[in-house]
């Protein structure tokens, strides 16, 4: 079977005064119905660059889409006519983001958030889509539904705006979600409440998830699969157990050994990623990860080293040093 | 309510803080309608050389406690006992004075510099301000030696804010909180805006600075693992109250209250074996607003363990094994 969604050699460039940022650098994943998949990495890795490509929402000027092939159920959603790309956004795929207060329109009502949605991709009636807003509520765990409708955003705390977007997400019986940081902007109980909610809902309703997070502790509870980026690639790739027990490029190894455990008594030093993230307007030709790495020599200064195949099954790194 | 026994006296410490802050209405004719009780009676102390962990959920009131300590707001009620000196009611000229020997670090290094002034300028503002080094040329030598301290490049005295990374920003503001040569600083959420590849290097360098300075840190965060590292004791915040304070390891290895327990389990552990390993249900409910805090105890209402009485009855902390304090009638 193929997979729900396959992202092919996408290229995502910005033009900006300081010169052309290429901030998604051919980056190929997929993702199987019902799965969940994590993209982890840090700001500028163009972790969101590529799900918003995904969407088509890169605003053009400066951002635009030069080269690659999206395919969603079938069909090919960078060439795809707007309208029917319209009919995806919201309808098939459904989009959680970080910040619920940016996110939603703080002059409209609840319902009528809900409402839009459903009444736009399902021609439902105003009344019929007013019920579908209660049960989508009462779905994400809203009690009172009914009087919860009628409010504003500004009404409602941090974590009950993050379900009302997974309420609006799920609206119209998506295939797959994108959580672009669903829950960074929250305090850590109510980012395991709003986690667990994804969870239980995803699996339930046989809904494909990408979580994309730069924390590594909510990828290791949620996701099966993760892909790390660095610098507009993706530069290790495979199953969560693989990537976080065997570790094969030296960033994910160099990034899972800094992060300090809540879970282990005080090492006695932290290890830390040394240098500072790179410039994507200055990349050469070479490992972009090369200026930081412990492992790095000449070799490394002359290709991008290609995702190959490392380790067990399904696993890759992008790595001239990484033991096949 | 006691504390572990200390051979010398405590160079920080909080005795019944309470910051209660007027809500208002109306704005031509304003009305005082209610208050925010962000820290409502509070107690702790820190040795010379400890680092205390404050940790918490926000709108919990740590940073409260924090600018209260700064003397950046003044408290409701309470002493600040600093070296000696009950410092929660100064003025003047004997406030300037205790804020030569206590710093800050803010969170965001991107609004805590002013991105028209040269780093080297920020670096020297305070030592300007307190009329320190008023020669140039010794002011300039020791802001290169501060960055140096805190693994910058001297020449980048001469940059802006904006030329510089998440990372080195952070430094030219733990490079700034230096420059008075403080004995104390108030770490506020020092490292939770940076790059998770950047956060250990900002860590590293807070621990090197407290053993090269002898430095003592109030470590305000949320990021339960950055505070086990750093800490050696914590004391856990909800609703402006302490309800749990202990040696780090006895605290993150054997919590007692549930809230800690609760805040605990919910932070997920970058390991999958161990996250599929363990069976976890998030606490229910979101926090009270501090304006209308619950009665009793104030974490009665998500609380798995509460029964009748916590509603009723406001828990004092005991110290149930030594060095170990918790706010609960429930835990034995």
């Amino acid at each position: 079977m193929p997979p729900l969604l396959d992202i092919s050699d996408l290229h995502t460039e910005f033009r900006t005064g300081a010169g052309i940022v290429r901030a998604v650098d051919g980056v190929s994943y997929t993702v199987d119905a019902g799965e969940t998949v994590a993209v982890v990495g840090e700001s500028g890795s163009g972790k969101s660059v590529t799900a918003l490509s995904v969407l088509r929402l890169i605003p053009d000027p400066p951002g635009r889409i030069t080269a690659g092939t999206v395919t969603f159920a079938g069909r090919d959603l960078l060439t795809l006519p707007e309208p029917e790309m319209r009919k995806i956004r919201g309808g098939e795929i459904g989009m959680v983001f970080q910040e619920p207060m940016t996110s939603l329109n703080p002059v409209l009502t609840v319902g009528r958030q809900i409402t839009e949605t459903v009444e736009q991709h399902r021609g439902l009636s105003r009344a019929e889509a007013a019920k579908r807003a209660e049960a989508l509520l009462m779905q994400v765990g809203i009690a009172e539904p009914a009087r919860r409708l009628k409010q504003y955003p500004h009404q409602l705390s941090g974590g009950m705006r993050q379900r009302v977007m997974i309420a609006i997400a799920l609206a119209c019986d998506p295939k797959l979600i994108i959580a672009d940081e669903p829950t960074t902007a929250l305090d850590v109980t109510i980012q395991a409440q709003i986690l667990e909610l994804m969870k239980a809902l995803t699996r339930d309703l046989g809904i494909a998830l990408i979580i994309i997070t730069h924390n590594l502790g909510v990828v290791a509870r949620y996701a099966n699969r993760v892909n790390v980026m660095y610098a507009g690639r993706i530069v290790e790739s495979g199953p969560a157990a693989e990537i976080y027990h065997d570790p094969r490029h030296p960033y994910t190894v160099a990034l899972l050994r800094s992060v300090p455990r809540l879970d282990r008594p005080r090492q006695a030093r932290l290890d830390p990623v040394e240098g500072q993230p790179p410039d994507l307007t200055r990349l050469d030709a070479g490992c972009a990860f090369r200026p930081r790495c412990r492992l790095a020599d000449e070799g490394c200064a002359v290709a991008r080293p290609p995702l190959v195949p490392v380790g067990n099954a399904g696993h890759s790194a992008a790595c001239f040093k990484a033991a096949a | 309510m006691s504390e572990p026994l200390l051979t010398v006296p405590p160079l920080l410490s909080v005795r019944g803080l309470r910051m209660h802050f007027p809500v208002t209405e109306g704005i031509v004719r304003r009305r005082v309608t209610g208050e925010v009780k962000a820290v409502d009676g509070i107690d702790f102390s820190i040795a010379r050389g400890e680092t205390l962990g404050l940790v918490g959920e926000s709108g919990c009131g740590k940073t409260t406690t924090g600018r209260c300590i700064l003397r950046l707001e003044r408290p409701t009620e309470g002493e600040i006992i600093y070296d000696g000196a009950n410092i929660a009611t100064l003025d003047g000229k004997a406030l300037s004075q205790y804020r030569q020997r206590i710093q800050v670090i803010f969170q965001d290094p991107y609004s805590s510099l002013n991105p028209r002034m040269k780093i080297g300028a920020i670096i020297a503002e305070p030592l300007h301000v307190h009329g320190i080094e008023p020669d140039t040329k010794k002011r300039d030598a020791r802001v290169r030696e501060l960055l140096s301290v805190c693994g910058l490049n001297p020449n980048f005295a001469d940059r802006y804010p904006h030329e510089m990374s998440g990372g080195q920003r952070q430094r030219v503001g733990i490079a700034r909180a230096l420059a008075m040569n403080p004995e104390f600083i108030v770490c506020d959420e020092p490292v939770s805006a940076l790059d998770v590849s950047i956060q250990a290097q900002v860590v590293n360098l807070l621990e090197d600075l407290r053993e090269k300075f002898g430095l003592t840190y109030l470590f305000i965060a949320h990021d339960l693992s950055v505070v086990r590292h750093l800490c050696q004791r914590v004391a856990v915040m909800y609703l402006g109250r302490i309800v749990e304070m202990a040696e780090s390891d006895a605290l993150f290895d054997a919590p007692l209250h549930p809230y800690t327990r609760a805040l605990l389990a919910a932070v997920p552990v970058p390991d999958p074996t161990v996250e599929q390993g363990r069976d976890f249900q998030p606490v229910k409910g979101e926090v009270p607003s501090p304006m209308n805090p619950p009665s009793g105890c104030v974490f009665h209402p998500r609380c798995p363990m509460a029964v009748p009485r916590c509603s009723q009855q406001r828990p004092e902390p005991r110290e149930i094994r030594p060095g170990h304090i918790v706010a609960c009638d429930e835990v034995r």
